[in-house]
Order: C-alpha cells, then structure tokens, then sequence
C-alpha cells in the first residue's frame, strides 16, 4: 500500500516537485544518504519519460507516482501512453549517441533509459493492470527503521 | 534552485556557466541559449558545470545537440565538470566518450585543448 501517491498533470514543471517529494518520502523512509542522488536522479527519469508520452500522445490524464516504505523503499511511476510506445526503452552505443542521424527524441529516451538501469538496481517495467499504461517500479534498500 | 545562465569570453572561447537544475522543464531555456550564441558566430564553446546541481537525459540531449551544431560549425565543444555524481553521469550513459570534458575552465581553454570536434 502506498505511503504517498501524489499525481500530476503531464507538464514538465511538476516534474521536479515529483522529485522533491520523492527524495523526502525516501529519506523519511531510511533509504541511505549515498543514495538519495540516484533516488532524484531515477525518479525524475522515470516522470520525465511519463510526462513526454502523455504529451506526445496528447493525453492529459495524470502521472501518478506512488512510494511505499513497506519492508524497503518502493517507488512506482505510472502513465497511460500505449504500451508500444515504451518499447522505445533501448540502451545506444557510444558511437552512436552524437550520431547525425539519432533524434533528440530518441536520444534523450535512450539516455533517460540508460540513467534509470544504471542507477537503480532492482528496476521493472510492465504494462499497468487496467487499460493502456506503463508501471516503472523502482525498489531501494531501507537501512534504518 | 532555478537555472541560471551566464557567459563570458575566456583565451577566445565562449564559456556559459550554468548553475542550478537542468531537467525537462529548464532544458529548452539552455537549447536556446546554446543555439544563440552559436547563431552570434560562437565557435570554441565551453560549458561549465559546475553550479550544476542537478542534470538529467534531457539536459544531457541538449548538451550532444550543441555538439553536433559546433560539429557541423567547425567549431569545438567541451565541458567543464569535476563532481564525481555528475560525471557518473557521464559514464553510466558513455557520454564521458562523446564530449570532451575537463576539470576546470583553464583548462578547456588552453588553445589546443579541446580541440576539434571530430
């Protein structure tokens, strides 16, 4: 059960207030000061990603981002993009990251992907139960109780 | 914090300083910027990012942008960073091998220091 769901309508202001709370739900929690960073870091991606979609889709649904501080910090991010649309997660190689031919589109979302896999250890990404949407969960260790 | 930008003249290389948060929202401000000062005839571009406190993929699309338009400019394009969180970055996305990136300002300006973008 989530200790705090905040939602937010897909504009990228309110992305950094996502990470603000984020960041204080966590360390609330007991994740470690080391990686309050990555935690920022990781859940400013993963509402980055959700909010292009929504845009890119013209959908004006809200992104949700739930945290729950059960027996470690889990934080899930929620959209309602159609799925293909988050096939689009694929790590480039260097050679190809200034490449002419890469859009900024497809780099940013290819970066962003890299960032989430490169800092969070235990990382999913599944369709939502109901109707079209994505979930990224994200789980950190808690150190203190 | 709120972005800030700021640039001046070092050894004739254009350097912007940017300070605060780059993320989705603040990112065009730094595009626009970038592609103006290329647009007044900047060549030898260095970013300092060492007021940065915060950069995400976005920023980091933004920065290969200014690249690619100095490389097809003729110019150079470097960056300044030596904070150990922001040059994982770096790292985790192989960026670290596509820009040329420097601990400080002097540095990345010495004339055959970044060199041509390639």
């Amino acid at each position: 059960m989530a200790t705090v769901r905040l939602s937010f309508s897909p504009a990228p202001v309110h992305v950094r207030t996502a990470r603000l709370v984020g960041v204080a739900v966590a360390r609330r929690a007991g994740v470690a000061e080391e990686l309050l960073d990555e935690v920022r870091l990781a859940i400013g991606e993963a509402c980055t990603r959700a909010v292009t979609l929504h845009r890119q889709y013209g959908l004006t649904e809200l992104v949700t981002v739930e945290m729950s501080d059960s027996d470690s910090y889990t934080v899930r991010v929620i959209d309602h993009a159609p799925i293909e649309a988050s096939v689009g997660l694929t790590k480039l190689p260097p050679d190809e990251l200034a490449d002419e031919s890469l859009t900024d589109d497809a780099l940013t979302t290819g970066v962003g992907f890299a960032l989430l896999a490169g800092f969070v250890d235990d990382l999913q990404v599944r369709p939502v139960d109901d109707g079209p949407g994505t979930e990224v969960r994200m789980v950190w260790p808690v150190t203190r109780r | 914090m709120e972005l800030s930008l700021a640039d001046r003249t070092v050894a004739g290389h254009t350097v912007l300083e940017v300070g605060g948060e780059v993320d989705v929202y603040t990112a065009p401000r730094l595009r626009e910027r970038l592609i103006e000062l290329v647009d007044a005839g900047a060549r030898d571009v260095v970013v300092d990012l060492e007021r940065v406190e915060f950069l995400d993929s976005t920023g980091l699309g933004v920065l290969v942008g200014a690249l690619k338009r100095l490389r097809t400019a003729h110019g150079t394009f470097g960056l300044v960073c030596a904070k150990e969180p922001l040059l994982k970055i770096f790292r985790i996305t192989a960026l670290d091998q596509v820009f040329p990136i420097f601990p400080t300002v002097e540095a990345a300006t010495e004339r055959d220091g970044s060199g041509p973008v390639s």
